[in-house]
């Protein structure tokens, strides 16, 4: 992989959802370029269409006009066998297989690839599950017994699994307690540090975007309205930067970012 | 990207065998059956006597491919080892981490023993949860006497529109297709004995007292048996119970009544409906190969069948369309929030209500063997 081949490329995308004979536009002439070893946070309003990016960069969804590339291939392709190996995706609510003990859920990326003896892959897993912050007790317990910050560990776990080089994140913090969130965001910068990983998530927490994302993206208005470092951000005159960024919750989170820029 | 397969070279050195790592040590990588095959084979080899270890050739190393390398060494450190510094952190990073299993359960005797313990206790559990939902549903019953108008009507007739009326087409066709078949086997045999007319009272009997009713809860019970049961148990994943209790809605009232009821109501329709085109398909298939014609087939039935038959069977069916419904609610009430249970649940209630139609049916013919025949 050459350095001047970008992670994400996404040009001119379009987005539209059809139901009942009406058309919806979510994304119109979106563009996008995510590098090697960025960690890019993706914020805007409700139903301002980030989880849809984020699936298109999945090739969970189709564009209606545009292209979408990861890993210089077109996203469509992703789904293939071995896209372990290419992407990894943290859903929202984790989407661990409930029929699966912790163990087999984190394996089970390997497992299918029918060649590695089982004893290799129950180690490899073991390994994640411990890198994750799972002891190696929870290993046979089923998904329903974990409580919610458990249950994102062991996702981003099968994840991370065949250490594909982009990790995607849905909400990685939505429906954590602060210190569960916290220790989180600690687990998602040593990850992304330790494994040289590219990360995208999405997400409302401004603390989260302030303390990890090296590259911000505001969606607003059917596209990209400015992406940058979360200062460059900040200083765009938009209404929406403002609500989101300037309210009570961003100058918390922005005093974090004083901190942070006065320690490093 | 390029894919180069992972490969290994030995060395013969003065100071005794190297080994020379090459290629992309990756989990997809390794699990090509061509590259794998090829490591099975020469990995054993090399580390007979090779003290010394080269992975900077390596292009990529991740965690599976550490991994099979530290296990290959007997997770410990080679005598001699030269890395990239990324390598040696990802192999430290499995060193750290690779630890024994922890031990799972032992299925031993009396394991088993056990195990068929639990089940007899889990049959009672049922009987019980059983029992208090149809505690529960005669409550609900004697309040909606007190209360009519404040009753779940509108859920009711939901209800009683997909249990009943969507299942017309389904139910018409196999009666129709079964009263051909039965017809024209019985008119074989009738045949034999010169008794061409009594294939009125064969069919009448048959189609109106048993197989009407028990065709068409059978299929309403692999219908809408698991319907209920798919729908509470969704509900119970997503919390949506949950929410009603906290909301002070009874879910007795609200989920188990109306289809309760919808179903005592709707079964007996579909009875009759069903046996109507049993009958009407026993009539054709009569007309065709005995010649008995339709105007003496309908002429015939209302001295071949009493009248008590039409009463037993609409009784029965109401039976029927209440212990389907109530089966189905008690197992989709029991649904844990997983989708193996909420499958497992299904396949249960389906299963349970159609066994216990049939031992209902037993338990009527028994019962009322004296009426009607």
């Amino acid at each position: 992989m050459t350095m001047s081949t970008p992670m994400v490329e996404i040009e001119g995308l379009s987005s539209v959802f059809r139901s009942a004979g009406r058309e919806f536009v979510v994304h119109r002439d979106l563009s996008l370029r995510i590098e090697a070893g960025e960690l890019m946070s993706v914020v805007g309003g409700s139903g301002s269409g980030k989880t849809v990016l984020l699936r298109q960069m999945l090739g969970l969804e189709r564009p209606a006009r545009g292209r979408v590339s990861v890993l210089g291939r077109p996203a469509s392709e992703l789904g293939a066998p071995g896209a372990a190996s290419r992407v990894g995706m943290l859903f929202q609510h984790g989407a661990l297989f409930s029929a699966f003990s912790v163990l087999e859920n984190i394996a089970f990326p390997l497992h299918e690839l029918r060649t590695l003896p089982p004893e290799l892959v129950r180690d490899a897993a073991m390994v994640k599950m411990q890198m994750v912050g799972l002891d190696p007790s929870q290993a046979h317990k089923m998904p329903a017994d974990l409580s919610g910050g458990m249950v994102k560990r062991v996702a981003l776990a099968r994840a991370l699994v065949m250490d594909p080089p982009l990790l995607l994140l849905d909400e990685p913090t939505a429906g954590l307690d602060p210190d569960s969130a916290d220790d989180f965001c600690d687990l998602l910068r040593s990850l992304h540090q330790e494994l040289d990983l590219t990360v995208v998530m999405v997400t409302h927490d401004l603390d989260t975007i302030f303390e990890l994302s090296t590259r911000v993206a505001v969606l607003a208005e059917q596209h990209v309205i400015v992406s940058g470092t979360p200062q460059e951000v900040m200083a765009h005159a938009h209404p929406f930067i403002r609500d989101f960024f300037r309210g009570e919750r961003g100058r918390r989170a922005q005093a974090l970012l004083h901190d942070s820029t006065k320690d490093g | 990207m390029t894919h180069t397969p992972p490969s290994l070279r030995r060395q013969s050195l003065p100071q005794g065998g190297a080994v020379v790592l090459q290629g992309q040590w990756t989990a997809a990588q390794l699990a090509e059956p061509s590259a794998w095959a090829v490591l099975q084979r020469e990995l054993p080899a090399a580390l007979q006597g090779s003290q010394a270890w080269d992975l900077r050739g390596i292009q990529r190393l991740d965690h599976t491919g550490a991994q099979l390398l530290w296990n290959s060494w007997g997770r410990r450190w080679p005598a001699q080892l030269d890395t990239l510094p990324a390598q040696r952190a990802v192999l430290e990073r499995v060193a750290r981490y690779t630890v024994a299993m922890p031990p799972t359960e032992h299925h031993g005797p009396v394991y088993l023993w056990e195990r068929l313990g639990r089940q007899v206790l889990l049959v009672l559990v049922h009987l019980q949860g059983m029992l208090r939902l149809t505690g529960q549903l005669v409550l609900d019953l004697l309040r909606l006497l007190r209360h009519p108008r404040r009753g779940p009507w509108r859920d009711f007739s939901g209800h009683l529109y997909h249990i009943g009326a969507t299942a017309l087409p389904i139910t018409a066709l196999v009666g129709f297709l079964i009263g051909v078949v039965l017809a024209y086997l019985v008119a074989q045999q009738l045949r034999l004995f010169g008794a061409d007319p009594y294939i009125v009272n064969l069919l009448g009997i048959s189609v109106i007292r048993e197989l009407g009713p028990v065709l068409a809860a059978i299929l309403i019970a692999g219908r809408s048996g698991s319907t209920i049961t798919a729908q509470i148990g969704v509900m119970r994943v997503t919390e949506e119970i949950d929410a009603m209790r906290v909301m002070g809605i009874a879910r007795g009232w609200r989920l188990v009544l109306p289809r309760v009821l919808a179903m005592a109501v709707a079964m007996p329709l579909i009875s009759v409906w069903t046996t109507l085109a049993a009958l009407v398909g026993g009539m054709i298939a009569s007309d065709l190969t005995m010649g008995v014609s339709p105007a003496y087939f309908l002429s015939a039935l209302p001295d071949a069948v009493q009248v008590s038959n039409l009463t037993l069977a609409t009784g029965k069916s109401v039976a029927f369309g209440m212990l389907i419904a109530m089966v189905g609610c008690h197992f989709g009430l029991r649904v844990k929030p997983n989708t193996e249970s909420l499958g497992q649940g299904t396949t249960a209630s389906v299963v349970v209500s159609i066994t216990v139609v049939i031992l209902v049916d037993a338990l009527f013919a028994v019962v009322f063997r004296n009426v009607g025949i």
